[in-house]
């Protein structure tokens, strides 16, 4: 399936400053592996609600994971430890999972 | 861009002393307020914040927290920051059921969601450089920390560095 952008659901606790850099990480690390994303920030209490529309998670607060996709709990966009391993595994997830 | 744009030396705390991550976010959530960024709402606000939803982030060896509160209790965009004396527990925001000894403390005040995106991207790339941390950690003075912190650039392109024209216009949209 190529065309249609993959949607990544970013969670943080209020959708205000967190998950604004954690957006902006995904779209740059992704677009540097040649994969375009739409990432939609929402606050952790929404991620139930909002992850049906979504190909994958990510959070950096505990979510809950029965969702119907997957969900990546990380701090690596944050922190740098581990940032290209996790855009990895992200990349890894929305080329094979589509 | 950088952070001298919105730090502001009156917000800057060096080797502050407090029994516990509680006193020390109130410490600088007090300045905020006294300098007339937020209402006086946006002290308990942060904790309760703190309390529900952590902001501990490990690092390596000096660890940082980032509290922050809901929009509607800032009255203006701020960034208020302390080196604790010593380390102070905070719990971990991926894992709240542990903590992590912090020793650096930036309290956000944002009165937009989503924005003031090249603050927030200069402050995560602080937070990803241990050598510019260990400094922090060292600083003697909010003097100091003023000029570590101003120090950092962030590049406005995805490959150019710094070379790319003065006038900062994004390149690409999204």
């Amino acid at each position: 399936m190529v065309g249609r952008p993959k949607v990544i659901l970013v969670a943080c606790g209020t959708a205000i400053a967190t998950s604004t850099v954690v957006a902006k990480a995904i779209e740059e690390g992704l677009a540097a592996r040649g994969i375009k994303v739409i990432t939609r920030q929402c606050k952790a209490a929404e991620v139930p609600s909002l992850a049906p529309g979504a190909d994958l998670v990510v959070t950096t607060t505990p979510v809950p994971t029965n969702l119907g996709v997957p969900v990546i709990k990380t701090l690596a966009f944050l922190t740098g430890v581990g940032k290209e391993e996790v855009l990895d595994q992200i990349a890894k997830i929305l080329t094979e999972g589509g | 861009m950088n952070l001298a744009d919105i730090l502001d030396r009156r917000l800057i705390v060096c080797n502050l002393i407090a029994r516990n991550s509680e006193e020390a976010i109130r410490v600088l959530a007090r300045k905020l307020y006294e300098e007339g960024f937020v209402k006086e709402s946006f002290e308990e606000a942060v904790l309760k914040r703190e309390n529900e939803m952590p902001t501990g982030l490990p690092l390596g060896d000096i660890n940082a927290a980032i509290p922050h509160a809901d929009i509607e209790h800032v009255l203006k965009p701020a960034l208020a920051v302390a080196t604790l004396a010593a380390p102070l527990p905070f719990r971990i925001m991926v894992e709240p059921d542990n903590t992590v000894d912090v020793r650096i403390i930036f309290l956000l005040a944002l009165n937009e969601p989503h924005a003031q995106i090249k603050m927030l991207q200069t402050i995560a790339m602080a937070l990803q450089d241990p050598l510019l941390l260990q400094e922090l950690a060292k600083a003697q003075s909010a003097d100091d920390i003023y000029r570590i912190l101003t120090r950092i650039k962030i590049d406005e392109g995805d490959e150019t560095e710094g070379a790319g024209s003065k006038n900062s216009e994004k390149q690409k949209g999204r």
